[in-house]
């Protein structure tokens, strides 16, 4: 049923193999006969484990993905990352009062940053890698969260940086700043949490932990719901945080890349 | 293959029908089934269901339980260590091990040091990467009921009703009432959830649940709550070796889990861990590939600590419901098992069949969903076949920013919007398509609602451990458990550690283990744990040479 593979050639530190075409990297280095322990971790764009560097034929750029989200193309000449060291102080959050030269203190590296931009083109989740560091500079605590919000660790980015800036570590304390401090805490949550403290709910949950299971079963059958549209009344997912650097609002990080 | 837009043109004909549809379905969502009607269904389509598919489980306390084959194998097969390994010499000595450094491992060894553990005497040891884990995948949200319209009350009837009322009423208990402190708790480290202005969450229903109390981030819920967990874990000092799994616990003379056996995956030299307390944290079982199911699991999840705990004399339960999530992703073949998160149709996706057709309510549970799925490609034929031989059925993605705006589907799903881009397919224009893949593993090792096993010193927490979610667990509620009895576990174990110190260190339970096996008449050269998949090349494999360089 399936249509048969063609076949490309890879060429995997300076080794060559001959691969079915439309497999990842990844897929391609194992279909080679690897069994990956580095390298590998979620196989879905999600962990920042599989960092490859590679060239084109034809080109002389040297370009970077991650081997789990990327097909084998003929002639690609590549090598993965098992590790990239972004090693870091430890800090106490709980003891930080946010500032705008917060991100500043804690990595002074930052102000070396020579805008080359080689950061943003090397991020396979193409995220503004530069502007967020450019932000963190100017003490702009949001728009580093904001920006640097999708960001998986990979460490491709401080691999290539001149500067030897540790991005994904200016972005992680950003958000954590931002999230703590600069983002309203929720009063609904802290009047359940007090509710829940106070034992409000005990007797009816242990009630319902003792009915007869056909009782449960009509309680349960009996709920009724809330609808998707209620949900919207005054929330939207595009709206959060109603900020100006709403990702639907900054640059387009996908196609600018 | 000639692709028009990221779909071979047999595909277009069916996404032609879609769009024709889509106006007159847009507010018009299918019914819910019946628990009866539910009952039917799973009886006749689900997997777990099916004829032949398992073996009872012949030997150990949880003897007659009911297992897939792939799942039976791992039990019935050989320690990868002797019991008479050398264990005179102990490597690491400290008063709490963490095994598995993924959300409820991380969440365990911070809230022993909370109680009063010293961090440099915490060991979490992992797999892979500390972090590299199913909770960083979690896309969706999790569940707390912190609204006004919503109670813990609420919440325990939803968990119960969606595990088929076979969960543990005391677990479902612990679950619920400790959300909205859990959530609190995330607030106070900085987790970046979905809020608006006021500081109020943006909140999403989910399948089974009546109450819109899915709190998310993005759609990178799971990696923006480990990411931060791991950077307080590293802040407080808690020690992490990462490429070393746990291969065997260990006893002592007094019958107590004592610790365990690692072994560095580069070097292959083994690691002796002493320890007053240990806490296994070691996933679910994905990559075990259950009925040649693709998987949404990380690499490293393999059900290693269900065979650790069983070898070291706990219980197991409800391991013989295995959870299909409906949404994987079924074309382009990539990207084939990969998680569709169910935020698509909490944002208002409707699942479809070939001629565009609605034929199932968008958020079922979870195990009622995919049967409807697998129904609608088999027994009424009305999938949508592609290019390399799989069916699956269509997910209205463009609905989302009908439904909610221009931009939704960029904003709330950037993780799902980039994975289709990077292949080809533009989801807010064209629908994507979808079917069960291999999940979450519902059941696992049997624990109290502090996760202390039936064996002294041994504690479990997050997916390894079961009970809570029964036979089939809700979106959002395994994010909550691993944060919920991780805190748990590591505050109980943080106290047995100590008022206890390990004795001499032992592997009886490992001899004793192969008596069993042995007694039960199981012949096999195959091993357990699995750790890592093996997706190396047929062809490469013929011509391996098992040969000493
Ligand atoms: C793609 C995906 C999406 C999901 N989405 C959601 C969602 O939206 N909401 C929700 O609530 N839940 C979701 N889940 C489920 C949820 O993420 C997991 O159930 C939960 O995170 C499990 O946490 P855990 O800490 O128990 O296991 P994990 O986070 O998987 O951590 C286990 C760790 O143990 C390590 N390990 C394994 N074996 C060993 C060993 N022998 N020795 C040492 N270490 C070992 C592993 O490498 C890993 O680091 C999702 C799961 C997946 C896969
Ligand atoms: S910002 Fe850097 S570390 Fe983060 S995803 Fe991009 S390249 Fe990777
Ligand atoms: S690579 Fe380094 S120096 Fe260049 S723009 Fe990025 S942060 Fe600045
Ligand atoms: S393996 Fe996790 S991002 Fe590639």
């Amino acid at each position: 049923m399936s249509e048969p593979a063609t076949l490309v050639t890879m060429e995997l530190m300076g080794k060559e193999y001959r691969v079915p075409s439309g497999l990842t990297i990844l897929a391609a280095i194992e279909y080679a006969g690897y069994k990956l322990v580095r390298g590998v971790g979620c196989r879905g764009g999600f962990c920042g484990a599989c960092p490859t560097l590679y060239r084109r034929e034809g080109s002389h750029r040297i370009f970077t993905a991650l081997a789990c989200q990327t097909l084998v193309e003929d002639g690609m000449c590549l090598v993965q990352m098992p590790f990239v060291p972004v090693p870091t102080k430890p800090y106490d959050l709980h003891g930080i009062t946010p500032q705008p030269t917060t991100l500043l203190r804690f990595f002074p590296e930052i102000a070396g940053c020579v805008a080359c931009n080689t950061c943003t083109r090397a991020c396979p989740q193409g995220l503004p890698v530069m502007d967020y560091i450019q932000a963190a500079l100017r003490g702009d605590i949001e728009r580093v969260a904001m920006l640097s919000f999708d960001c998986i660790a990979c460490g491709i980015c401080s691999s290539r940086c001149p500067a030897d800036i540790k991005h994904y570590a200016v972005g992680l304390l950003a958000r954590r700043i931002y999230g703590k401090y600069l983002v309203p805490p929720s009063e609904d949550l802290a009047v359940r949490v007090s509710a829940i403290e106070a034992g409000r709910y005990d007797a009816e949950l242990r009630k319902l932990m003792e009915l007869p299971l056909a009782d449960l079963r009509a309680r349960y059958e009996q709920r009724n719901f809330e609808t998707v549209a209620e949900q919207h009344r005054d929330h939207s997912a595009t709206q959060r945080y109603n900020s100006p650097m709403d990702p639907v609002d900054y640059q387009d990080e996908l196609e600018g890349v | 293959m000639e692709l028009i837009d990221g779909y071979p043109a047999s595909m277009r004909e069916s996404i032609a029908l879609v769009e024709r549809t889509r106006p007159a379905r847009l507010g018009r969502t299918f019914p819910a089934m019946s628990l009866e009607e539910r009952k039917a269904l799973l009886l006749g389509h689900h997997p777990d269901y099916q004829a032949g598919a398992k073996r009872p489980l012949r030997f150990g306390p949880s003897k007659g339980l009911l297992l897939n084959h792939e799942l039976a194998d791992l039990f019935e097969a050989r320690p990868l260590v002797r019991p008479n390994l050398d264990l005179s010499t102990i490597d690491a000595d400290v008063d709490l091990l963490v095994i598995g450094g993924g959300g409820a491992g991380t969440v365990a060894a911070i809230w022993a040091v909370q109680s009063g553990l010293d961090p440099a005497r915490v060991l979490i040891a992992t797999k892979l990467r500390h972090g590299d884990s199913n909770s960083t995948m979690a896309q969706g949200g999790i569940q707390a009921a912190d609204r006004p319209e919503d109670s813990p009350v609420q919440h325990f009837l939803d968990v119960m009703g969606g595990g088929h009322f076979t969960n543990r009423p005391d677990l479902v208990r612990a679950l619920v009432s400790d959300a909205p402190l859990i959530i609190q708790w995330h607030e106070r480290l900085g987790v970046m959830y979905d809020k608006d202005s006021q500081g109020r969450f943006v909140e999403n229903p989910g399948g089974g649940t009546s109450r819109n109390r899915m709190h998310s981030a993005r759609d990178y819920t799971g990696l923006e709550i480990m990411r931060v967990l791991r950077d307080e874990a590293r802040n407080l000092g808690i020690r992490v070796i990462e490429f070393s799994p746990a291969i065997e616990l260990l006893g002592d003379e007094s019958g107590r889990v004592a610790g365990a056996v690692l072994l560095n995956l580069e070097t292959r030299r083994y690691y002796i861990v002493r320890a007053a307390a240990t806490v296994l944290t070691t996933g679910g079982l994905g990559r075990v590939h259950i009925q040649r199911f693709p998987t949404t699991n990380h690499y490293g999840a393999t059900g290693d600590g269900l065979v650790l705990a069983y070898r070291a004399g706990a219980e197991l339960v409800d391991l013989d419901a295995v959870q299909y999530h409906p949404t994987g992703a079924a074309f382009p073949a990539q990207m084939a098992g990969l998680l569709i998160t169910e935020k698509v149709r909490g944002l208002g996706a409707q699942p479809l069949n070939r001629l565009g057709e609605q034929f199932v309510f968008p958020l079922e549970p979870r195990d009622v969903e995919a049967a409807a799925f697998i129904r609608e490609c088999g027994e009424r034929g009305l999938g949508i076949p592609t290019p390399h031989g799989i069916c699956g059925v269509w997910l209205d993605a463009p609905m989302v920013d009908l439904i909610h705006g221009p931009g939704t589907i960029r904003a709330a799903l950037p993780a799902m919007y980039r994975m289709y881009t990077r292949f080809g397919i533009d989801m807010t224009r064209d629908p994507i398509l979808v079917f069960p893949t291999l999940h979450y593993q519902n059941g696992g090792v049997a624990a109290d609602e502090h996760g202390a096993t039936r064996v002294p010193g041994l504690f479990v927490a997050g997916e390894v451990m079961g009970g809570i979610h029964g036979k089939n667990r809700l979106m959002g509620n395994s994010l909550l458990d691993f944060n919920v009895f991780g805190r748990r576990a590591g505050i109980a174990a943080a106290h047995y550690a100590r008022a206890h110190r390990p004795g001499r260190l032992s592997l009886a339970h490992v001899a004793e283990y192969e008596r069993m096996l042995r007694e039960a008449g199981v012949e096999t050269t195959r091993t357990a744990p699995r750790i890592l998949p093996d997706y190396r090349g047929k062809e490469a494999l013929e011509r391996y040479l098992d040969v000493p360089v």
